[in-house]
């Protein structure tokens, strides 16, 4: 571990969810994700908020034919529970637990919440588009060398970059 | 064989599996440091490139071991689920989520971790995640026709590029290597710290870097474990050490108006073929995948003699020896081929000119024996055909 801050070796930590991807895919034959449980959340709220137009409208309704033991009961949920309990205990671990909000030099905490849903929402509506995010689409794409997954990933880093400039005031000082 | 859920590990288990690696999969982002945003974007402002090391050696990692174990056959990589490929959502998706990216400095994954330990931007980037989603569902009627654009199906990038899986797998390995170096070198300017390509412990870096080269350039010499086990079976063969037991086109013909349920008769041709034409009760399991280990339990079955024939006698040969490897000692090969087979029983069977009596007699018997075969397998097409075990893609992706 590197004491200067606390956080694992960049390449260790790389080989270590290597690993943790590649056994999913030995046990399970599919790689990891994380949107997936979100959409699981948001139509569950559907469900729960308009249950007429739930059954109405074809998109949950598909949904609903691929899920039938009911939104939540879908393996990403479970891996994303995992994730909440991994990233919690690493945290203890190392001492960086606490309620906190981080955000660049310069930057209000309104401004900052105001980014965080307003970034989280263009994630989520694009994670849709491109079926899955950084995890489910680009890492566990490369893995088993999909092409529309690593198009994914350019496409997510490209991007990235392409934005950032615009966006500096939010993380840099200069 | 591996993927071990359904066969191994029944299906029920799935779910604390998925919780148990996402406990693995939360512990190595946290610990990567990916629960700090500002880390996080560093990637894009260029002062901390972990994100980048961290994502491209998981990612190499997994390929490789994907890879490794397609290659000792421990993982059946013919079913394990690939993205599919549509390129117009996945590239205006991608632009979206690039966006997302910089304005909430998370990803869905990283924002849980973030989450986990406190970060209350961590819980908007959810909410607002959450909030994107639901709000693709209720205008996907009008996105339904860039989402479903181009369907390519589940693609792999080194068929696109036309190389080895390995050979990209070398390819990639080689450039994240010099991502690494190039960006440490950034990584140092921007924070402007003096430029130091390998600082310190250069031989540790250089055996991690060799390690993945090994492993990728040891898949690309070494012959795969099924190309093994056939170059053994065919020097066997070519030593003349085990011959095949040949099974003749009367013999088999005559056997299947008799007592057809005691031979297992495999069509080893393409299921184009065998559509076209079939020995009468055979099944069709293509040469490629006899190998596979979902057909060992039909291959061995004790009531039953396999009969395989292919398009040329060496087929129906190789067949056979690859039934023997896996432990069935009972099989034979048709003598002749399928088209040889059809040409004896329903084309030339018209009676020669002067017939002797041994010829008049086969004759007859090979016409009324294409007539009773017929006859089977109209029955057998109106029963339950024999096992066909279906090997289906496993589901996954983010959806």
């Amino acid at each position: 571990m590197n004491k200067k801050n606390g956080y694992m070796n960049p390449y260790l930590a790389g080989v270590l969810l290597g690993f943790v991807l590649l056994t999913t895919i030995y046990i399970t034959g599919r790689g990891l994700g994380a949107s997936g449980a979100m959409k699981s959340v948001a139509v569950s709220a559907v469900k729960a908020a308009a249950p007429e137009h739930y059954s109405n409208t074809p998109y949950y309704r598909s949904y609903a034919a691929d899920h039938p033991q009911g939104p939540m009961k879908s393996w990403l949920v479970f891996e994303m529970l995992g994730v909440l309990v991994g990233a919690f205990f690493s945290g203890t671990l190392s001492g960086r637990i606490g309620l906190k909000l981080e955000k660049g030099p310069g930057v209000t905490n309104v401004g900052r919440l105001a980014g965080a849903i307003a970034g989280g929402f263009l994630f989520g509506f694009g994670s849709q588009l491109g079926r899955g995010c950084t995890s489910g689409s680009a890492l566990s794409g490369m893995a088993v060398m999909s092409y529309g997954g690593i198009v994914t990933m350019v496409a997510i880093f490209g991007g990235a970059y392409a934005f950032a400039w615009f966006f500096r005031k939010m993380w840099i000082s200069r | 064989m591996a993927p071990l859920i359904p066969d191994i590990i029944a299906p029920e288990y799935n779910f604390i599996i998925a919780f148990i690696v996402g406990i693995g999969f939360g512990f190595a982002l946290e610990q990567a440091g990916f629960s700090s945003t500002r880390k996080l974007v560093g990637l894009f402002y260029g002062y901390d490139f972990t994100v980048l090391k961290v994502f491209f050696t998981a990612g190499i990692t997994a390929m490789i071991g994907v890879l490794l174990l397609g290659h000792l056959e421990l993982l059946n990589t013919s079913i394990i689920f690939v993205n599919p490929t549509f390129l117009p959502s996945a590239i205006t998706g991608g632009l979206i989520m690039g966006l997302g990216f910089v304005v909430g400095g998370f990803c869905p994954g990283t924002s849980a971790c973030a989450a986990a330990i406190g970060k209350i931007d961590g819980w908007a980037f959810i909410f607002g995640a959450t909030l994107g989603i639901f709000t693709f569902g209720e205008f996907f009627p009008f996105l339904e026709k860039l989402y479903m654009a181009d369907p390519q199906g589940p693609v792999l990038i080194n068929e696109v590029l036309g190389i080895k899986p390995a050979t990209f797998a070398l390819l990639m390995t080689l450039i994240a290597i010099v991502a690494f170096m190039a960006t440490g070198v950034i990584e140092d300017k921007v924070n402007g710290k003096a430029v130091k390509i390998f600082n310190g412990q250069w031989k540790n870096k250089a055996l991690a870097a060799a390690i993945p080269v090994i492993l990728v350039v040891l898949i690309m010499v070494t012959p795969s474990r099924k190309e093994y086990v056939m170059q053994k079976l065919e020097a066997r063969a070519a030593a003349g050490e085990c011959k095949p037991d040949l099974i003749d086109a009367d013999q088999l013909a005559f056997e299947l108006i008799n007592n057809y349920y005691q031979y297992n008769v495999i069509d080893v041709r393409s299921p184009e073929e065998y559509q076209q034409f079939h020995i009468a009760t055979a099944i069709n399991i293509p040469l490629d995948e006899l190998h596979n280990p979902a057909y060992r339990e039909l291959l061995n079955q004790r009531i039953q003699t396999n009969v395989f024939y292919g398009s040329t006698p060496l087929q129906a040969k190789q067949a056979c020896l690859i039934a023997r490897y896996h432990g069935n000692t009972t099989s034979r090969a048709l003598a002749v081929t399928a088209q040889e087979f059809k040409q004896l029983f329903y084309e030339y069977s018209d009676m020669p000119q002067n017939p002797t009596k041994e010829q008049q007699t086969l004759v007859l018997f090979r016409q009324q024996a294409a007539k009773k075969m017929q006859e089977i397998e109209n029955n057998l097409a109106a029963k339950q055909k024999p096992v066909k075990k279906k090997i289906t893609r496993v589901q996954g992706g983010c959806s």
